[in-house]
C-alpha cells in the first residue's frame, strides 16, 4: 500500500468502521462508514421516519441531525407557517413532529434560521473539515468546500444513517480537476464549474470523487468554492473535495455553533494535515487553463449542453454522432434554432437563487450590476435569498433597495424556483435566466426553459431583456 | 423488498443519455409522506399531456411495450436529484430491471436498496441488446441466479456486486444486519470522539 494518499482516502480511512468486504484496499473496497452528521428536510425524509416507526428503533445519534423546511414552502414576503398545497403542509406538519418524536431539531418556515439546507449548516458553522456528511439531497457535495466528504442519499439510506450513525459504503475512484492560472476578470466560480462540466460531460466524473485543484481554486473566497462542489454533483461526482486553508479555518470561527475557541485550536492542528499528499495516485486528471474560461451559459437540458456567451446554439448535425439525437431533442424542447447566437435569447423570466448562488457574495454581485438599472420591461425577475440570514444581512447592507430600486421580486429563502416544488415556477414555454443547477426538462415548472448561468449574468440578462455578456455592462458603467 | 431470481417479460428501449429523476418522477409527485401513488408519476410529463390523456408517441403507451419488466437506457440514466421516488415508481409500475451502460450514483444506490436490479454492461453489450429488442421492444430474460439476460439468440453475461447480489435474491433487511455490529459502532464512535473532541461538543444552540 502506498502512503501518499488522497485527502478523501485519508477521510474514509479515519470513518472506517469495519471492512464489509474480503478486506481489498482501494477503490471497491465495501466498508461500513461512520458518518458525522446529516441534514434533513421535510420532502425527502418523511418515509424514513415512518420505517423508523413501523420497526420501533430510535435515532442512533439524534443530535448528530438537524431539520430545515426548505424544499415546498412559500417564499412571499408576508408568508406564515401555512401553505395552501394539502401534500406540502402535510409533509411540513409530520416533519416538525418526526423532530419531536425521534429528538431532532427542525427549522420551520418562521425560523431565523431557515433557509436551503445547504447554505444553513455552513453559516451556523456547523460543516467542518475532515468530517463526513450524508443527506437526502444530491447537493451535499457542497460541503466539499471545507474539506468534507459530502455525498446525497435516498430515503432509505436516510433510515440506515439515523437508526445506525452507519452506512455500508463503496469505495470510490478518484479524479482532481486542477484550474491552472488565475480566473479573468468577470469571470465566477460558476463558470468555472459549468466549463469543466461541458468538458467531461454530465457523467464525466462519475463514480469518482473529484478532488479540485489549483491557482484559481485557491484563489476563491469559500462561498465560491461552494459553488463548484455543489455543482460537480451535475458531472457525476459522488464527492467534492478541496483541501481546507486559512480561507477555510477563518470562515468556520466565532459562528453559532462552531466549537469553542479552545477547541477549535486544536482541531485547526488536525486539519493542517487534511490535503492530499504529494505523488498519491488520481485514476484521471484534468486540467484545465482558468484563464481561457469565459462567461458560460447553458442552451440544453443538460447541464453540459452550454456554452460560452460568445458562441451559438449547435447545429445537432454538427456534433458527434452519438450525441446528435439528444441534441435535437434538447433543442426542440428549448425551442432554439441551430446557429442563433446565445446573447440573441430572448428571455421572460430572471431567476437568483438556489444552493448553488444565492449566498450573500452571490447578492453582491448581482446588485452590482443591478445598481442603477432596470430590469426591461418583458421580465418578471425574482431573488430568493439562500437563507433567512442572508436575507437579513443583505438587508442590512441595503442589498434589498437596490434589487426593488430595478425591479426584481425581493422573497423570502427556499429552493423556490430551482425545482419548483412550490408555487414558484415558470409557465409552459416561459424561458428563464437561472442562477440555479439544474436545466432538466421541466425543472422549473413543467415546459419551462432554463438557462443556467451566474448570478452576475442572470442580472444581466434581466437588464437586457435577453442572454448577455455581463462584462460588456459592467465595461458601460466604468 | 420483493426477491430477484429469474424474471421473463417485456424490454422496453429508452436510448436517450442523462435521463434525469426530475424527468423519471416530477415534482407534483413528491408531496407525500408515503411512499403510495407514484405508478401513475413514472415519466409523467412524457406519458401524459397538460389534460391528463397519454401521449401516443412516449414509448410506453404502446400497446406492446406497456407492460414492460424492464429498461434498456442510454447512459448516465437517473442523474440529478437524490429522490427515491423514483425507483419507487419504476417498482410500482412494474420494472424489475433496467439495463445500460452506467447508472448515477445515487439512483444505484436507491435501486439496490428497494430491489430494483440495475445491470450495467459494456456499450458493445448494450449495443447488441439495444439491435436485438429494436424500437418497439421484445421480450427477454433476466436471470440473476446465473447473471445471463437472453434476449432471442442473445445471451449476454453481466457483472454485480456479490453483496447487492444477495441483498437481491434473499431480500435481506440492511438495517437490522448493521445493528447487528452495534457494539463496533459505538465502540469506534467513542474512541473517534474522545480523538476529536471538537465533535462531541453539544451542538444544541
Amino acid at each position: 500500500m502506498a502512503s501518499a494518499l488522497t485527502l478523501y482516502d485519508k477521510i474514509i480511512d479515519k470513518h472506517r468502521v469495519m471492512s464489509l468486504g474480503d478486506g481489498a484496499q482501494g477503490p471497491g473496497e465495501r466498508l461500513l462508514l461512520y458518518i458525522d452528521r446529516t441534514v434533513l428536510n421535510e420532502y425527502t425524509s418523511p418515509q424514513a421516519f415512518s420505517s423508523l416507526r413501523e420497526a420501533k428503533r430510535k435515532a442512533w445519534r439524534p443530535q448528530a441531525a438537524l431539520g430545515v423546511v426548505d424544499h415546498v414552502n412559500s417564499t412571499a414576503p408576508n408568508r406564515t407557517n401555512a401553505v395552501e398545497d394539502p401534500g406540502a403542509q402535510g409533509q411540513i406538519d409530520y416533519f416538525a413532529r418526526n423532530g419531536r418524536d425521534f429528538g431532532i431539531e427542525m427549522f420551520d418556515v418562521l425560523s431565523p434560521q431557515q433557509g436551503i439546507e445547504h447554505v444553513v449548516l455552513p453559516e451556523l458553522g456547523w460543516v467542518l473539515p475532515g468530517m463526513v456528511i450524508a443527506a437526502g439531497d444530491s447537493h451535499t457535495t457542497t460541503y466539499g468546500a471545507f474539506g468534507v466528504v459530502g455525498f446525497g442519499i435516498g430515503t432509505s439510506d436516510i433510515e440506515h444513517l439515523l437508526a445506525t450513525q452507519t452506512l455500508p459504503y463503496t469505495r470510490l475512484k478518484r479524479m482532481r480537476a486542477r484550474f491552472e492560472g488565475p480566473l479573468s476578470i468577470g469571470v465566477t466560480a460558476k463558470d468555472l464549474i459549468m466549463a469543466l462540466i461541458r468538458e467531461i460531460g454530465a457523467d464525466g466524473a462519475a463514480g469518482h470523487a473529484l478532488e479540485f485543484a489549483g491557482e484559481a481554486i485557491d484563489a476563491l473566497e469559500v462561498e465560491g468554492r461552494m459553488t463548484i462542489c455543489n455543482m460537480a454533483v451535475e458531472c457525476g461526482a459522488r464527492v467534492a473535495l478541496m483541501a481546507p486553508d486559512e480561507k477555510v479555518f477563518a470562515h468556520i470561527a466565532g459562528r453559532q455553533r462552531s466549537p469553542s475557541a479552545a477547541l477549535l485550536e486544536q482541531a485547526r492542528q488536525a486539519w493542517a494535515g487534511l490535503g492530499t499528499d504529494e505523488g498519491a495516485v488520481f485514476e484521471r486528471e484534468v486540467v484545465i487553463q482558468a484563464a481561457q474560461i469565459a462567461p458560460m451559459v447553458s442552451w440544453g437540458t443538460s447541464p453540459d449542453q452550454a456554452g460560452t456567451i460568445e458562441d451559438s446554439v449547435p447545429d445537432p448535425q454538427a456534433v458527434a454522432a452519438n450525441k446528435q439525437a439528444d441534441t435535437a431533442r434538447a433543442l426542440a424542447y428549448m425551442g432554439l434554432e441551430p446557429g442563433t447566437l446565445l446573447s440573441d435569447i430572448r428571455i421572460d423570466r430572471a431567476f437568483i437563487g438556489s444552493c448553488t448562488n444565492a449566498r450573500l457574495s452571490d447578492l453582491r454581485d448581482a446588485a452590482r450590476v443591478l445598481c442603477g438599472r432596470r430590469v426591461a420591461p418583458w421580465v418578471r425577475a425574482m431573488i430568493s435569498p439562500g437563507s433567512s440570514t442572508v436575507r437579513r444581512e443583505a438587508e442590512a447592507e441595503g442589498l434589498d433597495r437596490v434589487f426593488l430600486e430595478a425591479g426584481f421580486e425581493w422573497r423570502q429563502s427556499g429552493c423556490s424556483m430551482c425545482l419548483a416544488m412550490n408555487d414558484d415556477m415558470l409557465a409552459p414555454g416561459e424561458r428563464c435566466a437561472s442562477s440555479t443547477n439544474r436545466n432538466f426538462e421541466g425543472r422549473q415548472g413543467t415546459g419551462g426553459r432554463t438557462h443556467l448561468m451566474s448570478p452576475a449574468m442572470v442580472a444581466a440578462a434581466a437588464v437586457a431583456g435577453h442572454l448577455t455578456d455581463v462584462r460588456a455592462l459592467e465595461l458601460l458603467e466604468a | 423488498m420483493e426477491k430477484f431470481l429469474s424474471v421473463t417479460g417485456m424490454a422496453c428501449p429508452i436510448a436517450t443519455a442523462n435521463v434525469d429523476t426530475d424527468v423519471i418522477m416530477p415534482k407534483q409527485f413528491l408531496k407525500g409522506i408515503d411512499r403510495s401513488g407514484l405508478a401513475r408519476g413514472l415519466f409523467h410529463d412524457l406519458r401524459f399531456t397538460e389534460s391528463g390523456e397519454p401521449r401516443g408517441d412516449f414509448i410506453l403507451n404502446r400497446p406492446a411495450t406497456r407492460d414492460s419488466r424492464f429498461l434498456v437506457v442510454g447512459p448516465n440514466f437517473g442523474c440529478g436529484s437524490s429522490r427515491e421516488h423514483a425507483v419507487w415508481g419504476m417498482l410500482q409500475y412494474g420494472i424489475r430491471a433496467i439495463i445500460g451502460t452506467s447508472f448515477a450514483g445515487i439512483f444505484a444506490d436507491n435501486a439496490a436498496n428497494n430491489g430494483l436490479l440495475l445491470v450495467a454492461l459494456s456499450p458493445k453489450d448494450v449495443v447488441a441488446l439495444f439491435e436485438a429488442v429494436g424500437s418497439e421492444g421484445r421480450e427477454i430474460r433476466v436471470d440473476l441466479e446465473a447473471q445471463t439476460i437472453v434476449a432471442g439468440g442473445l445471451s449476454i453475461a453481466f457483472p454485480i456486486e456479490a453483496d447487492r447480489r444477495n441483498a437481491l435474491l434473499d431480500g435481506l433487511d440492511r438495517i437490522g444486519g448493521t445493528l447487528r455490529h452495534a457494539e463496533k459502532i459505538r465502540a469506534f464512535e467513542q474512541d473517534y470522539l474522545q480523538a476529536n473532541p471538537w465533535l462531541g461538543e453539544r451542538i444544541e444552540a
